[in-house]
Order: structure tokens, then sequence, then C-alpha cells
């Protein structure tokens, strides 16, 4: 009896982690088919012309330069934004806020932040900057928008990034005289640097591909010429894709996985740099 | 000298103090400009106009009722996926897995949590869909089902993270106390770890329901967009029309303070609440988690 019970209690030990790995598998298989189906499908239609010509041919035919340039714009403006403000509100987290009910009040903000639909931060940014603020549909109003989607992202990692950094450095550096902010900019922020940075390139990756918040505050169907002033609306990668695929009949199927290639190795590029700075700075770390 | 480093430093921690209050004046200032422009339509449309069974703009029907059920059922569908799949992952990441495999598969599901919805809604219509349609043998692909299967993808790299998070912080001693008691580590994992980090996990889930329900392009692409109430287990194999695809499907249409721009606004409202909703119920359970580990550790 105790021996059968012993078996079955193997049998369905291995059951279950064959069922578990099964389903890590089934997770996981989709992503790594899904990056390269679309490098596979798209690669022959990259070609110099395809990512430095115009398009023309009511899309049909050219290349992708300006959505290009615009995704470019549009990840530089809401970094302008969201990383000075970001860092600073993760050091005030970190460094400055006792656990009060106002702080509590401050994590549950951007808890709520982080949850927001990416369409409702459209419609504010239309309410508020568009409209409003009257930035018209600009690539101003598009990259505060995303910033504000933005920030949780960087403010959490940013604030695990410093709170990492052993106290016993900070209490090295201000019995030498240092300053409190003297502290936090030349060793605690220094020693944070590769956590912090790969925050800001994961928030940055996230808002180079979204979509619905550029749709009514920045982002343009099709443009003949590369905006001029950040008042000026942009095409971008994301919304290029989603026009090129469901808003033109007959559009060749080339140019659409090429866009969507061009999309995907933009955001790859950004998340591997992130991950290699991680694991760099984790290997390397001293404490 | 000694002065204007005191003034500069002074400066500095005021301006680091201010930019902490900024996640609190955002969520406000969202909220405001939502209501500034969506409570308008609460005295345009009649109540009972909202909860019609149309949504037809055109002619002026206005029931949001056939969106809520559309976001509802994708939202289920995707849960459905998304949970098992996602707890099950983490349980490996967490528990099996051998660290070269955490090392490889904790930065794939990352990568997946960055996909751009819009390349998955690509996808969805050229390759999902139409497969979906053969296999199925649906009249059309562009379905509800269509849209939780990859809705379910998107939520997946979330719940996978906290439910991670949550397993991790169990401590060892726990699972070596159930190995000495000569428990299997299938028995281990599904009696003490797990139930052990239950309240991480629901928060999980529920943040993985959150990101399904938010999700805009996605759906938009792949759900075919037809404002129909969706209440049969069968109109998860039919088109439906969910509250996002509708304010990033009209918003671009419609003339700015008319009837139709402020209840776009208004069921931007709703999903403002519902995502509040859930972030504060989750919030809560972590809170209140700690606060029984720390009285139990005490």
């Amino acid at each position: 009896m105790m021996k059968l019970f012993a078996r079955n209690r193997h049998s369905v030990q291995r059951i279950g982690y064959s069922l578990i790995t099964l389903m890590a598998v089934v997770t996981v298989l989709p992503i790594v088919g899904t990056v390269i189906f679309i490098l596979f499908k798209g690669g022959s239609a990259i070609s110099w012309e395809f990512l430095s010509g115009f398009p023309h041919d009511g899309m049909r035919a050219g290349g992708i330069l300006p959505a290009i340039i615009g995704t470019l714009y549009l990840t530089i403006g809401t970094a302008v934004f969201s990383v000075p403000l970001g860092i600073a509100a993760a050091i005030y987290l970190a460094e400055y806020a006792k656990d009060s009910a106002l702080t509590r009040l401050i994590r549950l903000a951007i808890i709520n932040l982080a949850g927001i639909p990416s369409v409702v931060y459209g419609l504010f940014g239309l309410g508020l900057f568009v409209l409003f603020l009257q930035f018209g549909t600009s690539i101003l109003a598009a990259s505060l928008t995303l910033s504000i989607m933005t920030l949780p992202v960087i403010i959490s990692t940013a604030e695990e990034a410093l709170r990492s950094v052993p106290q016993s450095f900070r209490t090295v550096s201000i019995s030498l005289g240092a300053t409190r902010w003297q502290t936090i900019r030349k060793i605690v922020l220094k020693e944070a640097l590769p956590g912090i940075l790969t925050g800001i390139i994961l928030g940055l990756e996230r808002a180079a591909g979204e979509t619905a918040p550029i749709l009514f505050t920045g982002a343009a169907f099709f443009l003949p010429r590369l905006p001029q002033t950040p008042f000026d609306a942009t095409m971008a990668l994301p919304y290029h894709l989603f026009v090129i695929s469901t808003q033109v009949p007959e559009m060749p199927i080339q140019i659409q996985y090429g866009t969507a290639l061009v999309l995907l190795v933009f955001v790859l590029t950004m998340n591997v740099i992130a991950t290699v700075i991680r694991s760099r700075a984790r290997s390397r770390r001293q404490w | 000298m000694e002065k204007s480093l005191n003034w500069r430093e002074y400066i500095i921690t005021r301006a680091i103090k201010a930019s902490g209050y900024s996640a609190i004046v955002f969520v406000l200032l969202i909220f405001f400009f939502l209501m500034r422009e969506g409570l308008p339509a609460l005295g345009e449309v009649e109540p009972a106009s909202l909860f019609n069974l149309r949504w037809y703009p055109i002619e002026s029907y206005f029931g949001i009722l056939p969106l809520i059920t559309g976001s509802l059922i994708v939202t289920i569908g995707a849960t459905l996926i998304a949970v098992p799949f996602g707890i099950g992952t983490a349980v490996y990441i967490s528990e099996i897995a051998p660290r070269w495999m955490r090392e490889i598969l904790k930065p794939l599901v990352e990568l997946l949590g960055g996909l751009p919805s819009v390349v998955l809604g690509f996808l969805g219509i050229l390759v999902v869909s139409p497969n979906l349609r053969i296999l199925l043998d649906l009249p059309t692909g562009l379905t509800a089902f269509t849209g939780s299967l990859l809705l379910g993808g998107i939520a997946v790299p979330t719940v996978v993270s906290v439910a991670e998070d949550a397993l991790d912080a169990v401590p060892r001693s726990y699972r070596e106390g159930a190995w000495a008691l000569g428990a299997t580590p299938w028995q281990t994992i599904w009696r003490v770890t797990l139930p052990a980090a239950k309240s991480g996990v629901l928060t999980a889930v529920m943040l993985g329901v959150g990101r399904a329900i938010g999700e805009t392009m996605t759906v938009m692409m792949v759900t075919g967009n037809a404002p129909v109430l969706a209440l049969k287990l069968g109109s998860l194999f039919s088109p439906v029309r969910t509250m996002t695809a509708t304010i990033a499907a009209e918003m671009g249409e419609v003339a700015n303070g008319s009837v139709h721009y402020h209840t776009l606004f208004l069921i931007g409202i709703i999903l403002f609440l519902i995502s509040l909703t859930v972030n504060v119920i989750a919030s809560s359970v972590v809170f209140r988690a700690k606060k029984r580990a720390e009285r139990i550790l005490s």
C-alpha cells in the first residue's frame, strides 16, 4: 500500500513537472516564433531605398524614412521630459521620503499611472496638450503624453536601483563632509546608473512601440516632408504599420512585413541593450 | 562659496521633492481632463439611451452596453489563457528551471512585454485570423476569440513577472521544511510555495486583467469591430467591439465638442475607473499580505 502510494506520488510529480514545463514552452515558443517569422518575412523588403525613401503611390511603394525619423523624434522627445522627472521622483522616493501616508499615496498614484490604458492616455493628451494648451496635433503633444505614460516604469526601476546601493556608501560619504545632494549625485547615482539606464531604456522601448497614445495627439497618416518643428505632426512606425495593414487597400504585403521588421528591430535593439547593461552591472558588482 | 553651495542644494532638494509629487499631480490631471470632456455627455445623451443596445453614433444611438460586453468577453477569454500559462511559466522559472534556463527565459518573457501591440495585431490579421477561420470553420477569423488569444499573450508577461516575484519572496525555509517532511518537489510547489505566495499571485492575476482590458491596438485590429451585444458563449466566435477600440477608431473622426466626442470621453472615464479599481485592489492585497507577514514574523 505504502509502495503504491509512493509510486503514485512520484508519477504525480513527473506529470506535474512535465505539465509546467510544457506550459513554459508554449508561452515562450510563440515569442521566439514571432520574432523569427518577422525577421524572415520582412528581410527581403529591406533595402537602402526602403529605409531612406519617402512613401509614394498612396504609400504602396517607396520607403518609410519619415516614419523612422518620426519614431526617433518621439522617443527623444519622450526621453527629454520623462528621464529628468522620473529620476528626480525616484531620488525623492528612495532618499528623502519617509514612510508616511503621503508617500503611500505617491506609490499608489505611480501604480495607477502604470495601469491606465494607453488609449486613455491618448484622450488625456488630446484634452490637455492638444486642445487646452493648444499645442495642436504635434510631436510636442505626443511626446508629453508618452512621457507621462513612461514615467511609472522609469520611477519604479530607478528607485529600485537607488535602493540597492548599500547604506554604508551614503554614511561614509556624509561622514567625509559631503552634503546630502553631493552624496546622492556623486556616490548613489553613480552606483545606481546601470539600473537606472535599464529602466529608462525599457520605458522608452514601450513608448517607441505605442500607437494608441499618439493616435490623436501627434500621429499623421501621411506627410510629404519631414517635420520641421516640435509643433508639427509626424509619421511614426507603429502608426504607419497600423495604417498600412488596415486602412490602405491593396497594400503590398512586402512593405507591411518590412515596416513590422524595422519597428521590431528598433524595439528589440533597445531591449537587448537594456538586458546587456543589466547583466553586466550585476556580474561586475562588488558588494 | 559656502553660501552658493547651500543655495544650490536648497533649490535642488526642492525640485526633487516637487518631482516626487508629480505622479499624484498627473493622476489628478488625467482624471480632471477626462471629466471635463466626458461629463457633458451625461447631460447630452439621455441615461436611458446610454443603456440602449445599439452603438450607432451617426444616428445618435449611444448604447455603450455592446462595447462593455465586448470588452468583457475579450478580457475574460484573455484571462483564461494568460492566468494558467502565466502562473505556470512563473512556477517553471522560479521553481523548476535550472539557473541558465532562467537567465534565458526571463529576458524572453520581458521581450514579449515589449513587443509593440500593433505588431501583434498585424500578425493577428495576416497569420492568426486566417488560420483560425479555416481551423474553426468560421465565416470570419476576426472574432472575440482571436482577440482573446492575442490579448492573452499580451497579458502573460505581466502575470509572469509579478507572480514570479511573489514566488521568489517565499522564504527558502518553507520549501526545505516541506522537503524534510518527505513531500515531493511537486507537492511542495502545489501545497506550500503557491499557497504562501497566494496574495502576490492574486495581484499578478488582477494586473494581468487590467492589462488586458486596457489594450487597444491589437483588439482593434483583430476583433472585427462589430458593436453587437455579446452575452452568449457563441459571441466568442463572432466579431465584437471593445471600449478601447471604439475610442481609438472613432476619436479621429469626430468633431471636437460634439455629443459623440463627449461620449467617447465618457467611455474613457469608465476605463479609467476600471483600471483605478483594479490597481487599488491589487495594491491593497499586497499591502495586507505584507502586514500579515510582518505579524507572523515578529
